[in-house]
């Protein structure tokens, strides 16, 4: 076998590198728009699919021009924001946000509870200024979050779809929820995910699971309460439940986190529209 | 082997013939198994993957085959991992661009070409030391030797399992159905793409009697 010089095999490698990574990166830019509009394609199945309509590849654009009859942004108090597309909402950046807001949460929470934590808060000068710092910075983020909603007028009935984003097992996990005109009643799901495991995690994205969401009740005596995903199968009658996966415990979970989450950034929204 | 061999030589047409039956990648040297369970629930996704795989070894393996004088042999491997994961990222992006539905489908098993034995074994085997024609022949060969019993698999599986072919309702044209016949669930299961990969075996090695090993 022939011998080749250590200068020798450092060359070939980055020649060999370059090459290939210019060569992926033309393909990727030049493919770039296609794949953009492939995906926007699949996000107006996906919110057509959450009002259970059907739709393919070919008739999704047209079927969501017809039954989606609007679409804008809104701020944490239901505000419009002006000059929004909801489209170009960028999820990954609100669920970012959504886990900032929650770690902020429970700094403040267990600053309170635990005794040791209340004597290391002292040591490191956390005063009731330092908790009103934290307590503004989780206004602050609040109110930077943007939280789509589509209109969907089918027949008579008009349903309001929102957008859900949330951490699976392996990766992401999102959705869309379209509920009824009064706010509360569920009128059906879809869950997708980027990499679940197949046959357990998976499930989430079969319509048997988004079947049984239909008809549950995000609200208990206008008390925010969204719907659990109950390990062990929630019982029949339960407004606000729905049978995890088994197997799929910590998707299940994620699911359950991702509807709240999302859900309440919501939540003045719906007031001020039932008022 | 000298310059003037014809192109379709029985040489060469051996490497071409060899894979599909007596040295089949799946059902005699039982590679590749693991996407042959994952993706042969429906026609389609199979044939897409056949295609994909068909694609990424017969380039892979005249691009190492052309580069196997100028490849230092002690980073061989990563060089030819490069090649192949670079073609699979190829394969990749453009199912991504012209068939997303089915990118979508065959999700991660599009990425875990790369992992598939029959590719790295062909280029080690034989892209290493052979012409470029010849590697072509053996990529093309191999891979249609995969590709043949994934679309075996599939036809069985999607037909028995939903009733369809080509998301074609074949039993419910013929009216099947109504004669009491309902699908067979399991057959979408990945089990029984192991036991249909395993009667394909029986049957091939009940017509070649020399694949039967004695031991």
């Amino acid at each position: 076998m022939k011998q080749f010089s250590n200068i020798y095999i450092v060359i070939f490698a980055t020649i060999m590198v370059v090459i290939i990574a210019t060569m992926l990166s033309f393909v990727s830019m030049q493919l770039k728009p296609k794949q953009i509009k492939n995906e926007e394609i699949e996000q107006m199945k996906n919110i057509l699919a959450s009002v259970n309509i059907n739709s393919n590849a070919k008739n999704a654009e047209e079927r969501f021009n017809k039954y989606i009859v609007g679409s804008y942004v809104i701020n944490i108090q239901g505000e419009k924001i002006e000059d929004t597309d909801a489209f170009s909402v960028d999820m990954k950046k609100e669920v970012s946000k959504i886990q900032k807001i929650n770690t902020l949460n429970n700094n403040l929470k267990e600053a309170k509870k635990s005794p040791f934590k209340k004597f290391l808060a002292s040591v490191i000068k956390f005063k009731e200024k330092n908790k009103a710092a934290i307590e503004s910075e989780i206004i602050k983020m609040e109110e930077t979050r943007k939280l789509p909603v589509y209109i969907c007028k089918k027949g008579k009935n008009t349903y309001y779809v929102f957008t859900l984003r949330g951490k699976g097992l392996w990766g992401p996990i999102w959705g869309y929820i379209s509920l009824e005109d009064d706010f509360n009643t569920v009128c059906g799901i879809y869950f997708g995910h980027e990499s679940e495991t197949p046959g357990l995690g998976a499930e989430i994205s079969e319509s048997e699971f988004q079947a049984m969401f239909r008809g549950k009740k995000l609200f208990e005596n206008s008390q925010f309460v969204s719907v659990k995903v109950i390990k062990g199968g929630a019982e029949p009658g339960n407004l606000h439940g729905v049978d995890a996966i088994s197997g799929g415990t910590v998707t299940s979970k994620g699911v359950e986190n991702m509807l709240f989450d999302c859900l309440s950034g919501y939540n003045q929204f719906i007031n001020k529209q039932m008022k | 082997m000298n310059d003037k061999e014809p192109l379709f030589s029985s040489k060469n047409m051996k490497l071409l013939k060899g894979p599909l039956n007596k040295d089949n990648p799946i059902t005699v040297q039982v590679l590749g198994i693991c996407s042959a369970l994952a993706i042969t629930v429906n026609l389609k996704p199979s044939v897409v993957m056949a295609i994909a795989v068909l694609a990424v070894l017969a380039v892979s393996n005249v691009v190492i085959s052309l580069l196997r004088k100028y490849i230092p042999p002690r980073i061989r491997i990563i060089v030819q991992l490069t090649v192949i994961a670079s073609m699979v990222i190829l394969v990749d992006l453009i199912l991504k661009a012209f068939a997303y539905d089915i990118s979508k489908q065959l999700s991660v098993f599009v990425g875990l070409i790369i992992t598939n034995c029959i590719i790295m074994g062909r280029l080690e085997a034989f892209a290493m030391a052979n012409k470029p024609w010849q590697s072509f022949l053996d990529g093309v060969g191999n891979a249609a030797g995969y590709g043949i019993i994934l679309i075996i698999v599939a036809f069985f599986r999607e037909l028995l399992g939903s009733g369809t072919l080509w998301d074609y309702p074949v039993f419910e044209k013929l009216g099947i159905y109504n004669s009491g016949y309902s699908d067979n669930g399991l057959m979408i299961l990945p089990p029984m793409a192991l036991v249909t990969v395993g009667i394909i075996i029986w049957v091939q090695r009940s017509k070649n009697r020399d694949l039967i090993e004695t031991h």
